[in-house]
């Protein structure tokens, strides 16, 4: 059963789903990520939607999942996938390619880069 | 659950033997000494289209089906569409087995332009799929094809590796029997060094092609505390799944019997102590062309059908109904044998497969038919165009199966003209118990056909050279006119045969017409003495006559004196002294 969207505010131009599998330090690490990008990044455009697979083993065969944490944007399509703990926010934007949402937002697009260099 | 009891007990008994999960196959269950580890992994590695995936299914599908042990299959190149499709050649039902809850199938797609890769993450996804097909069907057995599709999927190799020792870890705790394929690498056994994880049983199959018949070899290059056979074994695929020939010439144990079996020819067991040949032997049945190797070979087919017994003949050059025609010419009826069942009369070119698949074709026909005898006319055509290795390591596998099985076995051999007839190119003269040799002599204009013992274990054969007569009543035997011109068939034979007995004849002849003189001769002297004997008792008879004449003449003289001394002087008596004296002086 997929939980509840963390944040839906609006109208949901993103749909994005992220699989877990248990309270791992990965999956909690991913969760607490995801929740800042969406926030920093994603306006409220956005829904989310979090499964642990080791309450449903099952729906793992959906997206393909083999690696946890993975991060799937289902909406819009194509499909995408991020693996990993989500800790570097340029990845994932560029994985998710939700750019192409922030043209009109300059310094949205701008802070990642800034973002990525203090994180080094 | 069942690994923690197998320690447990391991504890406490000290050696424990290594558990094997059967194959099903009997090829492999034999080179593998009963299966594959239990509750360990096994890497099936090979290049493509080696039969990994294969192998590989027929293990999972015979594990459900025969041994109560049900799979999972988790397929990372093909669709379980399309790996169902595949096998149902093979007569496998993944859809059946999956809907029984026999076998589950699972398809892990790798595209890995769709993935990003961003910070620390694991393979749970993967072994969270895995423990639920395996709760799904309470599987025993389980198969990653091909778990290395995994390398291109994810980049951080550190990471990939760490996982993947971790799930083989995983799975050995959970006592899963695992099969994981793999592609051959460069010098290497697998492509990404899979082996590395998996140490306990690593097999390698391989596909060769040889003057454009491919052969597949199966090899089991570490199984890890168990004994397993170290060479390279043939294996086929075909409609009823994998085969790896039988390895029973592992070892030289056969069963022998004592039983004698006639040959169908009268004369020719003559030669062989009057009794045949022993049951269960190999009879090399060599010849140039046109010497009756055939007729020879289907005299026996006949002889064990008469016996009650099946025969499978099995030939490479003709039909079965040319065989059938061309007997009946020579009063050998076949055809009424294959219709009671008796007879097993099969035929195919020797170039429509490979060594390998004759040799498991034949194996297949003896044991759907279980015949107790087995012709192969004939075995060079067969061998044509493989090395003395292959051709003597063939006759082998089937000389032993053959004899494992006590089936008395005839293989006919043709032999070239050019080359010595007393030597096979096969190489098989040594692996036969009897050869029996087939020649034609050219003498004065024809051609005869000659036949003779050459060897014959366990039997004081005969040493000699026979004609060899087609008849329209079958094969016979005559012996050879051996004389001072050497061994004389045919009409040079019967004509030495003629003269000896005209020969004979005036000898005989002789011999009566003195016989007749002689006994003339004694009559005639028979005679002569009769005459002589009668002339002899003549004289006899006449010397007495006279003898009495001449006494009753005295007789009459001396009464004719007395008379007239009677009458002379009747008173004086001094006179009669006188005649007295005379009468005994006259003698």
């Amino acid at each position: 059963m997929p939980k509840p969207a963390h944040r839906n505010a609006g109208k949901t131009d993103i749909l994005l789903r992220l699989y877990v599998a248990g309270q791992t330090p990965k999956s909690l690490a991913a969760i607490s990520n995801l929740r800042k990008i969406c926030s920093e990044y994603l306006g409220g455009r956005y829904k989310v939607e979090v499964v642990d697979l080791l309450k449903n083993p099952a729906l793992a065969k959906d997206h393909q999942i083999l690696a946890i944490p993975t991060l799937v944007r289902q909406v819009p399509v194509p499909l995408r996938k991020i693996i990993g703990d989500l800790s570097n926010t340029e990845q994932v934007l560029v994985g998710l390619d939700v750019r192409t949402f922030d043209t009109a937002n300059r310094a949205a697009a701008k802070v990642p880069v800034d973002a990525k260099r203090t994180a080094r | 659950m069942a690994t923690k009891t197998n320690r447990a007990s391991a504890h406490l008994s000290t050696v424990v033997p290594l558990q094997k999960a059967s194959t099903g196959i009997r090829g492999l269950d034999d080179i593998t000494a009963g299966g594959l580890p239990r509750g360990r992994s096994t890497i099936f590695c090979g290049g493509p289209g080696s039969g990994k995936t294969m192998l590989g299914i027929e293990f999972l599908v015979r594990g459900a089906t025969e041994f109560n042990e049900p799979g999972v299959l988790l397929a990372f190149e093909e669709s379980p569409e399309e790996i169902a499709r595949n096998v149902a050649s093979l007569g496998f039902d993944l859809n059946e087995l999956a809907a029984k809850k026999k076998l589950y199938l699972d398809y892990i797609s790798i595209d890995p332009g769709q993935i990003q890769e961003t910070g620390e993450y694991d393979l749970d996804g993967l072994f969270i799929r895995i423990q639920h097909a395996v709760e799904t069907v309470h599987a025993k057995r389980i198969m990653l094809d091909t778990i290395e599709a995994l390398f291109s999927n994810f980049s951080n190799q550190r990471i990939l590796r760490a996982e993947l020792r971790r799930l083989f870890g995983w799975l050995k705790d959970r006592g899963l029997t695992t099969v994981i394929t793999a592609e051959r690498g460069e010098g290497t056994l697998t492509r990404e060094g899979l082996e590395e994880y998996v140490s306990d049983c690593v097999i390698l199959l391989d596909h060769r092609v040889k003057d454009q018949i491919s052969v597949r070899r199966i090899r089991v290059v570490k199984y890890r505390g168990t004994q397993h056979g170290m060479d390279e074994y043939p294996f086929l695929i075909d409609e009823n799944g994998m085969s790896i020939l039988p390895v029973s010439s592992l070892q030289l144990r056969h069963k022998v019997s004592n039983e004698r079996v006639t040959s169908g020819v009268p004369a020719l067991d003559d030669m062989l102590e009057g009794r045949g040949f022993f049951r269960g032997s190999s009879i090399l049945l060599s010849g140039t062309a046109g010497t009756g190797k055939t007729t020879l070979a289907a005299s026996f087919a006949d002889a064990t059908c008469r016996g009650g017994e099946r025969c499978l003949f099995i030939g490479f050059e003709e039909s079965p109904a040319q065989v059938t025609r061309n007997m009946k010419s020579v009063g050998i009826d076949l055809n009424h044998w294959v219709e009671k069942g008796l007879l097993i009369h099969e035929a195919w070119r020797p170039t429509q497969f490979g060594l390998e698949m004759h040799l498991l074709r034949i194996h297949k026909l003896v044991e759907k038919w279980k015949p107790q005898s087995v012709i192969i006319d004939p075995i060079s055509n067969l061998l044509t165009g493989t090395t003395q290795l292959e051709a003597s390591s063939m006759m082998m596998r089937l000389i032993d199966f053959l004899k494992a099985a006590g089936i008395t076995a005839i293989f006919v051999d043709l032999t070239s003209r050019d080359i010595n007839l007393e030597s096979t190119k096969i190489g098989i003269s040594s692996l036969a118990d009897t050869w029996i040799l087939l020649r034609d002599v050219e003498l004065n204009g024809e051609r005869n056909r000659c036949i003779y013992v050459l060897k014959s274990r366990g039997m004081a054969h005969s040493n000699q050279v026979r004609e060899y007569l087609i008849t329209k009543n079958g094969v016979d035997l005559i012996p050879a006119y051996l004389g001072l011109g050497g061994v004389l068939t045919g009409s040079a034979r019967i004509a030495q045969e003629a003269k000896e007995l005209a020969d004979a004849t005036a000898r005989e002849e002789d011999i009566q017409l003195k016989r007749q003189q002689a006994n003339r001769k004694l009559l005639v002297i028979e005679a002569q003495i009769a005459a002589l004997q009668a002339e002899a008792a003549a004289q006899v008879e006449l010397t007495e006559q006279i003898a009495q004449q001449n006494s009753e003449r005295a007789e009459q003289s001396q009464l004719d004196r007395e008379n007239m001394f009677k009458s002379r002087s009747p008173v004086n008596s001094q006179r009669p002294a006188r005649p007295t004296a005379l009468r005994k002086a006259k003698p």
